[in-house]
């Protein structure tokens, strides 16, 4: 029983990446019609980012975890305004094209520094440790970026959803031409949109960094996964990219305990049966 | 051709009203290579209704594109207020203070009827409240957290025009308002139009429902072929009948 309690935990831990990472894409698919390829890679820039606050300005996690998603999510603002504005209009293959070609760059350019093997990152003091809940022994760090991940889904999730920004941008994401014609400015939303994704990519790759070290790597492994993870849950809703992340996750961690050989192949598995049955993803809507 | 178009513009008479809000000279436009607009001339006057006649494929919804900035490729004179627009993009215009109300009304269906309303930003001051909204259209009030496309026909017009009413807009653009709606609804957009005019609204109708135009408007101008090529006043109305008859085809 320990052991499927720990790998529920690995699972929801997971969960808890794939659900930043497609509710990010998800928002993004949504504003700017692009599939975000680069999202691994920037995913990988806010774990460095951590990295390099610590070593080099002695910046440690706590500030680390607001800094750093805004360091990157900045640096995603300027490719949104540098190049991925200029192919609104354009079919999907364009903009996941470019950004492939942006991932490819930021891993290379990573990989010449830094190799391929893991940086460590330590776990602040607080988080140390861990907790015996009778069941099980829970590690406090991971407990905590299960229930903070929770929190961060659920605040995107209201603020799409239920605040007045979050209705400018539902609505320019089903008309942006209306939406602009009647005064609310519409590219500057789309680049602000493209730096919320990206900054929950840069604060999952914070997260990660003390469980998984921090590698150039790190993101291109995950990304596919994750692929896969918005391909079952669908692109429409945000909810939808929360809920499926997690349940995800935690599909993956009981098939490691019943069934370990699949573990690595039965989200794969899942969504080619969702795409038999449901081409538009579980929550997704046809367009 | 561009001077014929303007002498019939300066044809049309102007109604006593107030000087231009919104002057439009030899405007061009296109849809990537299609070539919609051949030169178009036409003016509003402060606090009349204008409505732009003209058969399908006409013209008629891509003027008011162009007015509002929506359209690709443009060119010519749009001046509104004195200021050149045919430049600007259409988040400045809309701030400028002109409101549009596109045909097929644009409800958002991800959006709920109170979300549909407050979406567009407050340009200027002067906007109706949200109570003098409701009091105009009471239907609205009981149906706020239903799902904007939930509505009906009627009432997703209703919405599509009181979103633009809040937000103090002076200058309004309809495309095509009574299209495919009720009699019974046609006639109370037409008060609601009335009344907008009596408060001092100025407003752009575009139609094909010609006896609908006839209750509201002040003055005709007819589109053909990307061009205004007759333009008068309601009260010239019975002698144009003829005339009106072998443009819209009716």
């Amino acid at each position: 029983m320990q052991a499927l309690y720990a790998q529920l935990l690995v699972g929801l831990i997971n969960g808890s990446f794939y659900a930043l990472l497609s509710l990010g894409l998800a928002v993004i698919f949504g504003m700017l019609n692009i599939i975000n390829f680069a999202h691994g890679a920037l995913y990988m820039m806010g774990a460095f980012c951590a990295y390099f606050l610590l070593n080099l300005l002695n910046i440690g996690y706590w500030p680390a975890l607001i800094l750093a998603p805004i360091i990157v999510g900045i640096f995603g603002m300027i490719l949104e305004r540098t190049m991925l504005q200029w192919l609104s209009g354009l079919d999907h293959l364009y903009g996941l094209l470019l950004t492939f070609g942006m991932a490819l760059i930021i891993q290379g350019i990573f990989q010449n520094y830094f190799g391929s093997s893991g940086l460590p990152y330590a776990i602040p003091d607080e988080l140390k440790g861990g907790m015996n809940l009778g069941f099980m022994f829970l590690p406090i760090y991971r407990g905590w970026v299960v229930v903070f991940s929770l929190i961060v889904c659920l605040a995107t999730w209201y603020l799409i959803e239920r605040t007045r920004l979050g209705a400018n941008l539902r609505a320019a994401t089903e008309n942006p031409t209306l939406v602009r014609a009647f005064g609310i400015n519409v590219p500057r939303m789309i680049t602000l949109t493209y730096g919320l994704g990206v900054g929950l990519a840069a604060l999952a790759g914070v997260l990660s960094a003390p469980i998984n070290q921090v590698r150039p790597l790190m993101g291109a492994d995950l990304i596919i996964v994750v692929f896969a993870v918005v391909v079952i849950g669908g692109m429409g809703s945000i909810m939808g990219s929360i809920i499926t992340g997690f349940a995800l996750g935690v599909i993956e961690g009981l098939t490691k305990y019943f069934y370990p050989e699949a573990s690595n192949t039965v989200v794969f598995v899942l969504m080619v049966l969702v795409l038999l049955v449901k081409p538009t993803g579980l929550t997704g809507r046809a367009n | 051709m561009a001077n014929s178009a303007m002498a019939v513009a300066a044809k049309a008479p102007t109604s006593g009203a107030g000087k231009p809000v919104l002057s439009v000279a030899n405007l061009e436009a296109w849809y990537g290579e299609s070539h919609i607009l051949h030169g178009i001339d036409f003016n509003v006057n402060a606090g009349e209704v204008v409505t732009l006649l003209g058969r399908n494929g006409a013209g008629k919804t891509t003027t008011l594109k162009s007015v509002m900035g929506i359209i690709g490729k443009r060119t010519g004179s749009i001046r509104f207020n004195d200021q050149d627009i045919s430049r600007a993009s259409s988040d400045k215009i809309a701030r400028m203070g002109v409101a549009f109300c596109p045909e097929e009304r644009g409800i958002f269906a991800s959006l709920d009827v109170r979300e549909n309303l407050l979406l567009p930003p407050i340009v200027r001051s002067g906007g109706l409240s949200l109570d003098q909204i409701f009091e105009l259209f009471p239907n609205l009030k009981e149906r706020l957290n239903s799902q904007g496309t939930k509505l009906s026909g009627g009432e997703q017009q209703m919405l599509a025009i009181a979103r633009i009413l809040r937000t103090g807009a002076r200058f309004l653009m309809l495309d095509e308002p009574t299209e495919g709606l009720a009699p019974v609804i046609i006639q109370q957009i037409g008060q609601t139009i009335a009344r907008l005019k009596s408060e001092g609204f100025t407003i752009l109708l575009v139609e094909q429902n010609f006896r609908f135009a006839a209750t509201v408007a002040d003055r005709y101008y007819i589109v053909e072929h990307g061009k205004i090529i007759d333009g008068f006043a309601n009260s010239e109305l019975a002698a144009n009948m003829d005339k009106l008859h072998t443009y819209l085809g009716v």
